[in-house]
């Protein structure tokens, strides 16, 4: 299933080499193709699909709120957190996601149009078309462009040099899955970066400005309005939301870094993605994508970015869509010869885990959690660093 | 009924002011607002849109379908004559279209009359599948062909195809409220099966003294009153005389550039010209031909032909974008009239008020932008 290519220590070709330019062409028209065949379908049926899930959201939010209000009976408090967290999880992921690539602009229906979408998380929805729809999507995997290459604070690739501060890899990775809203409103803000020239100030003061408003009408109505409904069980309902935030934050911590950590993804220089033509760029994609493998349910619940090598493909085709083109795209990727990344989730965050832990040393220790055994040769190489 | 004239037009804010109750709601409802929870109980139950229930269909004639709509409470009423612009969807898209209602002012159910265009998307969708309970999305009434207020001492209507359906809003407004001075109808159709309103408006002239029917119909010579395409001939001998009533006409372009011929020397200013051209079949020109309008920066440039967005660029217009190869949606805008191509997928479309990506769109002749 997953399919592991030459270590990247081996001073093999780049991957993006493995194709003749013709072939890399070719892929691009085929893939140009089933682009056109989904488009020629898109309809009633895609229409239909998105507003069932917005139906069942909102059905989810008010009934796990009203649950919540009642919170102080223990049946009440579980089933109204399972169904907040639920209703997080689809309105960031399959509809919030989606709907912000522009997958239902086709529709013209103002609340389903990828610029005027907001979502229920602490990210304002103007930043997140930035950094995701733009600077990730465009930049997909390459390093020093693409932000989501450990989103500014985890070391995730071997190209990404190495200082003293990524030992805490594996704690800053814990740190951004508890608190991943906030990482990701975070994120166009570039906080790890110098402050820059005057206009770069202000841009970044407009955008904090936003982040703040933000967040202030986020935690007033997770942990004020709503609460403060329950009187003196205020509590519960604070703790459910609480709850449910933290669940949609690991959860999408979880899907998303098997996006493009997994083992097998590739990075990519600027040198080499420079004046790319667009089966170059469908082929990077393919190569810095990983695919989640399991049912109808899990897809929904991902955003189906468990299809990730078809959404950063096609990232504004409808996503429930991708597990039909799937199909096709894998088949062409057989036929060409390039690797297609799928596995189940254990395998896929498990390989994401390990290379956080091994990417907090200095040097690529391939296949070797920090133990006892290697501790020596660990401080040795801190050392080293350490030393002017 | 009012005594001074509301000006409607499209930039009034569908959007109702919100009050300190309200705002408070706002707030417990989060990032999809009250409407977003109230429209799943029932669509008409928004507050900051205007929309509209089908309460009936009539197939009045072979090409023509009669909807009787019931906005929701954001509906601010129109003046007879003026069009609101209706979205419907087919087949999962929304595409606007301008009707003119045809029930009088004042009324709480709106009345709207469509007539198929060969080809037309939505004519023809509404033709064959409107059904009562369907829910349609209006915007406010617009137009400044309308019925002034004092009312004038005479009035004339001309109206050809669905053109019939500003004027008998005129009409049903001022017979309702007991207008008694000379109103005529000079109305063209192709034949009687074909001529939309027919039944009402014999009864209309059956009941009223003050109201002459007059009709023509231009492919069953004999049939009506008068024969043939306009002409000053038709005009009523006797009241309401032309040169001195208050005209409105209505109508496909042949017919008002005839009566735009007639009504010179000082008499333009009686008259009111709405012209009703098919939406569904703008023609597309070629790229590289017309001018793009940035509507929202007041600049026009002749079309270059290459993509919108480096036309924007050109014009000096600082536009957002990102990627410019048609992936991350960041230079999307509205394109509110014209006909452009898609330039990686080749498609065309000639959609008023659409979503278009500006990096990967050039424009097909005249086109305008809401940027």
């Amino acid at each position: 299933m997953t399919t592991t290519l030459a270590p990247p220590d081996t001073p093999a070709a780049s991957p993006l080499d493995a194709l003749t330019p013709e072939q890399i062409e070719s892929f691009g028209e085929e893939m140009d193709a089933i682009r056109q065949r989904l488009l020629a379908e898109r309809g009633e049926d895609d229409a239909t699909y998105i507003r069932g899930l917005i139906r069942a959201q909102r059905g989810l939010e008010i009934g796990g709120r009203a649950l919540l209000w009642a919170g102080v009976f223990p049946p009440a408090w579980l089933a109204g957190t399972a169904a907040l967290s639920l209703s997080k999880i689809l309105d960031n992921m399959e509809i919030g996601h989606n709907v912000m690539h522009g997958q239902y602009d086709w529709m013209n229906d103002p609340k389903l149009s990828g610029e005027r979408f907001e979502w229920d998380t602490a990210c304002p929805a103007d930043q997140w078309r930035h950094s995701h729809n733009y600077m990730h999507h465009t930049h997909t995997n390459i390093v020093g462009k693409d932000r989501d290459i450990g989103y500014g604070v985890l070391r995730m690739s071997e190209e990404q040099e190495w200082t003293p501060y990524y030992l805490g890899n594996p704690l800053w990775a814990a740190l951004l899955a508890t608190f991943f809203q906030y990482g990701v409103a975070l994120h166009d803000l570039e906080v790890e970066q110098p402050l820059g020239e005057a206009d770069e100030r202000a841009r970044k003061l407009r955008l904090a400005k936003g982040i703040w408003e933000k967040v202030r009408r986020q935690t007033l109505r997770d942990y004020v309005l709503y609460p403060a409904l329950s009187g003196p069980f205020f509590a519960f309902p604070l703790t459910g939301a609480a709850t449910a935030n933290l669940a949609r934050n690991l959860w999408a911590f979880t899907i998303i870094f098997c996006g493009h950590f997994p083992e097998g993804t590739h990075e990519f220089s600027e040198e080499e993605t420079e004046d790319e033509t667009r089966g170059q760029w469908y082929h990077r994609q393919v190569l810095g994508s990983a695919n989640l493998s399991g049912g109808p349910l899990f897809h929904i619940l991902s955003g189906n970015l468990s299809f990730q090598i078809e959404h950063h493909l096609f990232p504004d085709l409808p996503a429930h869509r991708y597990a039909q083109i799937s199909v096709d795209v894998q088949e062409a990727c057989e036929r060409y010869g390039i690797p297609y990344n799928v596995g189940p989730l254990h395998r896929q965050f498990g390989s994401v885990v390990a290379k956080i832990f091994r990417l907090a040393l200095p040097r690529p220790a391939r296949r070797a959690l920090p133990g006892p055994a290697r501790l020596g040769g660990f401080a040795k190489q801190v050392a080293a660093r350490l030393r002017p | 009924m009012t005594a001074f004239d509301v000006t409607l037009s499209s930039d009034m804010p569908t959007r109702l002011a919100r009050s300190a109750p309200l705002r408070l709601l706002d707030a417990f409802a989060g990032p999809h607002g009250v409407d977003g929870y109230l429209e799943q109980i029932d669509p008409l139950l928004v507050t900051g849109e205007c929309r509209a229930e089908v309460l009936a269909v009539e197939r009045g004639t072979e090409e023509s379908v009669t909807l009787t709509l019931r906005p929701n409470r954001a509906w601010r009423g129109f003046r007879a004559g003026q069009f609101v612009q209706v979205a419907v969807e087919v087949d999962g898209a929304r595409h606007r279209r301008c009707y003119s209602p045809a029930s009088a002012e004042g009324r709480q159910e709106l009345e709207i009359t469509v007539k198929r265009h060969p080809g037309g998307l939505v004519s023809n969708f509404l033709a064959d599948r409107a059904e009562p309970g369907m829910v349609l999305d209006l915007s406010p009434a617009e137009g400044d062909f309308r019925l002034l207020r004092p009312l004038p001492d005479s009035v004339l209507l001309i109206g050809g195809g669905s053109g019939i359906t500003p004027l008998m809003a005129i009409l049903r407004t001022l017979l309702a409220q007991g207008y008694e001075r000379p109103v005529a109808l000079l109305h063209y159709a192709p034949d009687p099966a074909r001529a939309i309103y027919r039944a009402e408006l014999e009864r209309l002239a059956a009941r009223h003294p003050g109201f002459r029917l007059l009709r023509s119909y231009t492919r069953a010579p004999g049939a009506g009153e008068l024969d043939g395409h306009f002409s000053p001939l038709h005009l009523p001998r006797s009241e309401p005389r032309f040169a001195e009533a208050e005209t409105f006409a209505c109508g496909p372009p042949a017919l008002l550039d005839a009566v735009r011929g007639t009504w010179a020397n000082g008499l333009e200013q009686r008259l009111h010209v709405e012209s009703f051209v098919p939406p569904d079949l703008p023609p597309a020109g070629e790229p590289g031909e017309g001018a793009i309008r940035f509507a929202a920066s007041g600049i026009e440039a002749a079309n270059s032909g290459a993509s919108l967005l480096e036309q924007a660029e050109d014009a000096g217009i600082a536009a957002e974008f990102g990627c410019r190869m048609g992936i991350c949606h960041t230079c999307t805008r509205r394109k509110l009239a014209g006909a452009h191509r898609n330039l990686i997928t080749g498609e065309t479309s000639a959609e008023p008020d659409e979503e278009i990506q500006l990096c990967v769109s050039a424009a097909l002749g005249d086109l305008t932008l809401d940027l």
